[in-house]
């Protein structure tokens, strides 16, 4: 099944599934799960290198070849601390692609939709490829594209709650405004809400915790890669229109009861 | 004799040292880290040449998984 390829500033990917790296078992289940999900666009997080143990770092097992990294920023409560991650992850070689996270919440994660706007502002400037993760809200997607953002990436429900398109109506809204692709991300957990998401119109959506958590992640990762499919084609085919009363499928003229 | 901080964590050198050597000190030798030091991102051109000094605070960070 082959879709149509996603485009992002000046790139473009045949995969439409974005994946999380956060919560594996191992970096061989995470390796196995990429090869499955076919994605082509990974997130990592920044974080202190163990002193004790500075082991091989999670690049050893990304080939990026196929996949972009997308360094997140978490971690960052301030626009001051996302833009010092985003210095560290271009010094660090992660590219100058980003996924912008500025999250004052320890609850329920909710990013802080000034402070986000606010490092887009001036990441944009620098040069770094900004993709922003905010809350279901038309006019700051809309705030962020202006800033430079060539994608927005807003939440369908909490981060890792797994409890899906919640906030179907402003995505929607969000969707058939938007100029740029619109990313959903946070809180798909399982296949249909990603294939819901894509029906809904959106151009990608962004996966972790359900895959990663999953009792088999590998198959899980492959449930995901077909449903992200099937709900773009889905979109793409243009859905029947909904009826309130039934309407035969069987021709109605010719029965035995005539 | 000088005194840090390295990821929070109290070190002890003879004498000050670059950041190249101080790499070398803790066996880092992966080359996806990136460096700050006293909250300044220092960049990897400059690890030969900038020392650190008694009471400087070094942040060395590298990718993990998230999402």
């Amino acid at each position: 099944m082959s879709i149509d390829n996603l485009k992002i500033a000046d790139k473009e990917f045949s995969s439409r599934l974005f994946l999380g790296t956060g919560k594996f078992s191992s970096p061989q289940t995470m390796q196995s799960v990429i090869a499955a999900s076919e994605t082509e666009i990974v997130t990592v997080a920044l974080r202190r290198i163990d002193l004790a143990n500075s082991q091989k770092d999670i690049l050893h097992f990304i080939d990026r070849q196929k996949c972009l990294l997308l360094p997140n920023t978490s971690g960052a409560r301030t626009a001051k601390e996302a833009i010092f991650l985003a210095h560290l992850a271009r010094e660090g070689g992660l590219g100058s692609w980003l996924k912008l996270e500025v999250i004052p919440d320890p609850q329920y994660l909710m990013p802080d939709p000034f402070e986000t706007l606010e490092a887009a502002r001036v990441l944009t400037k620098e040069g770094f490829t900004v993709l922003p993760y905010i809350q279901a809200d038309p006019i700051l997607a809309k705030r962020l594209v202006d800033a430079g953002c060539p994608a927005v990436m807003p939440l369908a429900a909490p981060i890792g709650s797994n409890r899906g398109l919640k906030l179907e109506e402003m995505l929607r809204i969000i969707i058939e405004q938007s100029t740029v692709p619109v990313v959903v991300d946070a809180g798909l957990g399982s296949p249909f809400h990603a294939c819901a998401a894509m029906e809904l119109g959106a151009d990608a959506v962004l996966v972790n915790t359900a895959i990663a958590t999953a009792e088999d992640p590998v198959a899980m990762a492959s449930a995901f890669r077909d449903a992200v499919k099937a709900g773009r084609q889905g979109f793409l085919a243009g859905r029947a229109a909904e009826r309130e009363q039934a309407n035969a499928s069987s021709p109605l003229d010719g029965t035995f009861n005539e | 004799m000088i005194s840090v901080q390295v990821n929070g964590q109290p070190k002890i050198f003879e004498e000050s040292l670059t950041i190249e050597e101080l790499l070398r000190a803790l066996e880092i030798t992966s080359p996806a880290i990136a460096i700050a030091l006293n909250s300044e991102v220092v960049p990897h051109s400059e690890f030969r040449r900038v020392k650190i000094r008694n009471k400087d605070q070094i942040e060395i960070i590298h990718p993990v998984g998230g999402g």
